[in-house]
């Protein structure tokens, strides 16, 4: 048996299921991130005036929080490229440009891995106050997105990307689905790297 | 239907060879799914209740030991076989979370949703098959977490099921437990509510335009929306709480917080309504969650049986939408004692009052319906004229809990116990119940007993009554919800302490009434009298399919024609015309 | 989805909207060594990142061509998105008679 307009678009609403399915579970994550928000305001307009000294305490790495942006930046743009690469037909291409989203979101997490030992040396723990708190949460959990993305784009660079040979159309969908998740966390990012380093 | 152009056909081949894993256990088929989700969220239903009965022991007798099951709780609940007051807490919150977020939401949604949904959409399956199944075992994770944790050295959460922060944060109870199996059961239905909305925008059957979707699909639809944008912040919430209990973040923990005596040494800075909010941004919307299906069911059942349209479709479904829209926006009425500005306390009554006015519409609806129709008194009939006066005692005792000044002496009384319980308890679980004798033909083939669904049907309605309403007397008189001996240390409830007794022997009552219905349930399974396609003469596409419907639903090509609810239509030969043409019978 | 798209025409685009996106991050880096109060230099980096998070949404993520259902449900998201954050601030921090209650600046740094 098989499931209505999985990889070709129903004639009403111009889109197939997974298209849907992803936007769907966007539109959960904008809550879910809204939520952790909403928290990050409620704690600063709570902290009667103490948030810049958290802040400073906190001694966040500007420089490295700005290459790390770049990265995530680079990396949303091999990942269209990727998407752009199997529109046009080129397998290799699109296997490379996918590794290379997987690479950027390697060495994002490196890069993080750094800030967070270094937090850790100087004795600045989640516990340490509401701000080290909510900038763990909040980096943390977009880590694991990034985490989440790299798996899912390593499957189809990888294995999945047999399905080329199998049904095209079917990989690009899928692969362009895969990217709107990883733009999302990008996405975030953009917003996450003002509100706790700049500002 | 449009067949997809290329497809993978790797599982196909294997199609009629399904081991009894793939076919049962690890099944991919939204129909299998259905059942699983409703055994489980029965499973649980039957367990929260038992935790129930020993509370209201402890509530009419307090102090005396429990008879019969008082000596397996062990020293540290129940020594000699009383109660404990922590026991009493751990019983209540993990009542309230069983209940809820184990009984009827796999039940009403999983369960109803996934079997009903895309049968009566004129669909193969669900969209995404194996995330239908994930779901499922997300929920099975989650009510294993919860269940297991009854068996950690300190026990379940005994925070109530809201957790309320910041005693949520330093209990020493299982309430990392709870927050774990509260993250595998919201994202158990985050995957569910994406797969319903893709599955209704996307898989309706040619014809079927929105205009003429059943309305319990309407509910399924809304109900997920409200899944899918309420729960995440609740998921956040969890993993703040957690962070507070296991890595000793202050996310909700005010500073200079004293317990027993000692200021807690904790950095502090973080803001205990902040979980509330955060709570209620979930859990308002969850009311609906409990109740949009339940009125999807009734709306099914009652045009079937009154053998007339329902009264007034269009205005049912857009009063639906436009209470899952205001459900977003009056949570904090739950809050109106933390001591909110009165600017934003107008706010919340009046989104409130205003959001009374759809739920109105809807029940008034569905008694016009019944209005000169030939009604058939068959049990989901009982079941679903049962649920409309319960709903409608439940909803109209929530108007005083909707305005700040009346809120205020009521808050956290038994009044507050009794309305949500009118609402979710003869409510939901009654329009549940109709459910299950009315679509029990579709899932075994066979009907369920008359006699034995009336012998269930009339003693409950009598006791749920006898349990809830005794409760807003209490109520209103100031008892307070959370005293693990029923008030009878306050003097002012001396008056209303008694009614417990009645209270108590009435749950247990509606425990044996529960007994024709299991008995019911499974012998009907095998001996029941057996069911055509259509047993109760409907008019929507779940009764073209045979019964029990195959793998991939239907065995004839559906268009659909017209509306859900064509029923006595003058000059037609049949008193009711199904929405599309039945090919094959 | 795109049917009909020239891909060499998005792929251009794609290269300016990473240009752009570049920019603005140093541009930010740049806006908050600036010695501004903290109201103003909330507003500019905010600014700057709600332009950077829409020429992803835009392009990257094709939402500048897209399907009404996803519009629709995007709009909605973003809809209780507001109420989630507006509501409970506005509970919080407001005074009995609905004004804000004074919450001190933070101290600048």
């Amino acid at each position: 048996m098989e499931i209505p307009y999985t990889i070709e678009a129903h004639p009403e609403t111009g889109l197939n299921n997974g298209k849907i399915g992803i936007w769907l579970f966007l539109a959960s994550e904008v809550m879910l991130f809204g939520a952790l928000f909403a928290t990050f305001i409620m704690l600063r307009l709570g902290a009667d005036g103490n948030w810049g000294a958290m802040q400073e305490e906190a001694e966040l790495n500007v420089p490295l929080a700005t290459l790390n942006t770049a990265v995530l930046i680079g990396s949303s743009l091999t990942m269209v490229m990727a998407w752009a690469s199997l529109m046009r037909g080129q397998l290799a291409r699109f296997r490379l440009f996918g590794w290379a989203t997987v690479g950027c979101g390697g060495i994002f997490l490196v890069i993080k891995y750094f800030e967070y030992t270094a937090k850790f040396a100087h004795d600045h723990y989640p516990e340490s106050n509401t701000f080290l708190a909510i900038y763990f949460a909040m980096t943390g959990l977009h880590a694991l997105h990034v985490i989440g993305g790299m798996a899912w784009n390593a499957y189809f660079a990888g294995p999945g990307s047999k399905l080329f040979h199998r049904n095209r159309q079917w990989l690009t969908d899928r692969v362009e689905h895969s990217g709107l998740f990883w733009h999302f966390v990008d996405l975030i990012w953009i917003f996450l790297f003002p509100v706790f380093y700049l500002l | 239907m449009a067949e997809p152009v290329q497809a993978s056909h790797a599982h196909e081949k294997h199609h009629d060879e399904q081991s009894f894993w793939r076919k049962f256990i690890f099944s991919t088929d939204h129909k299998v799914i259905g059942v699983q989700y409703s055994m489980t969220g029965l499973a649980f239903l039957l367990f929260g209740f038992a935790l129930m009965m020993l509370m209201r022991w402890q509530l009419a007798y307090p102090g005396e030991p429990i008879p019969f099951v008082g000596s397996l709780f062990g020293d540290n609940r129940a020594p000699g076989g009383i109660m404990l007051p922590d026991f009493y807490n751990e019983l209540g919150a993990m009542h309230g979370t069983i209940m809820v977020f184990l009984g009827v939401v796999p039940l009403a949604v999983g369960g109803f949703g996934n079997f009903v949904m895309p049968l009566q959409l004129g669909a193969p399956d669900m969209a995404f098959p194996r995330i239908n199944m994930l779901s499922y075992w997300f929920l099975f994770l989650g009510g294993v977490t919860m269940f297991a944790s009854f068996f950690l050295p300190n026990g379940a959460a005994g925070n109530g099921w809201t957790s309320y922060s910041p005693l949520a944060d330093i209990a020493l109870n299982g309430q990392s437990a709870w927050l774990i199996g509260m993250i595998f059961l919201i994202t158990s239905s985050l995957l569910g509510a994406v797969n319903f909305i893709t599955t209704a925008v996307q898989l309706r059957a040619p014809g079927l335009t929105w205009m003429r979707l059943p309305f319990f699909c309407w509910a399924q639809i809304v109900t997920a929306f409200l899944l899918l944008l309420a729960f995440p912040p609740l998921e956040a919430a969890g993993v703040l709480q957690l962070m507070d209990r296991i890595a000793n973040t202050s996310f909700f923990i005010p500073e200079g917080l004293v317990v027993g005596g000692e200021v807690l040494e904790r950095s502090g800075g973080g803001s205990p309504l902040l979980w509330q909010h955060l709570f209620w941004f979930l859990a308002h919307p969850e009311v609906y969650v409990l109740i949009l299906p339940a009125m999807g069911i009734v709306a099914e059942v009652i045009a079937n049986n009154s053998r007339k349209p329902l009264w007034g479709y269009r205005s049912l479904v857009y009063s639906l939408v436009f209470l899952g829209f205001m459900s977003f926006l009056v949570w904090a009425h739950h809050m109106f004692i933390t001591g909110m500005g009165s600017v934003m306390s107008t706010f919340f009554q009046t989104t409130t009052m205003i959001i009374s006015i759809p739920s109105v519409i809807i029940l008034s609806a569905l008694f016009i319906s019944l209005w000169g129709g030939s009604i058939r008194f068959n049990t989901p009939m009982l079941f679903a004229l049962g649920f409309l006066p319960m709903f409608g005692i439940g909803g109209l005792t929530g108007l005083p809990l909707g305005l700040s000044a009346a809120d205020i002496p009521l808050h956290d009384t038994y009044y507050v116990i009794g309305h949500f319980h009118y609402v979710v308890a003869p409510g939901t679980l009654f329009a549940l119940f109709a459910g299950i004798y009315y679509w029990f033909p579709k899932v075994t083939g066979r009907k369920m007993n008359e006699f034995l669904g009336k012998l269930h049907f009339w003693p409950s309605f009598v006791f749920m009554n006898g349990v809830f309403f005794p409760m807003l007397i209490q109520g209103l008189n100031g008892v307070s919800r959370r005293l693990a001996d029923g008030g009878v240390t306050y003097d002012f409830a001396g008056d209303v302490t008694g009614l417990n007794v009645m209270m108590s022997v009435s749950a247990w009552c509606l425990a044996l009434a529960q007994i024709p219905f299991i008995i019911n349930f499974f012998m009907s399974i095998r001996n029941g009298e057996k069911a055509g396609r259509n047993p109760w003469n409907s008019t929507t596409l779940e009764w073209l399919a045979p019964s029990p419907a195959p793998h991939g639903n239907f065995d004839q090509p559906i268009v659909v024609k017209r509306g859900p609810y064509e029923y006595s239509v003058p000059g037609s030969d049949q008193d009711f015309v199904p929405q599309a043409d039945l090919v094959k019978t | 989805m795109s049917e009909h798209v020239d891909i060499d025409k998005q792929v251009r685009v794609y290269f300016l909207v990473f240009g752009a996106l570049m920019v603005c991050t140093l541009i930010t880096v740049g806006a908050a060594a600036l010695d501004v109060s903290m109201p103003v230099a909330i507003t500019i980096g905010l600014f700057i990142a709600s332009i950077k998070a829409s020429l992803v949404a835009c392009f990257f993520m094709h939402l500048i061509d897209e399907k009404r259902v996803i519009y629709l449900a995007l709009g909605l998201t973003v809809a209780l998105f507001v109420v989630l954050l507006a509501l409970p601030i506005l509970t919080s921090f407001t005074d009995q008679v609905g004004d804000f209650e004074r919450v001190e600046a933070p101290a600048p740094h």
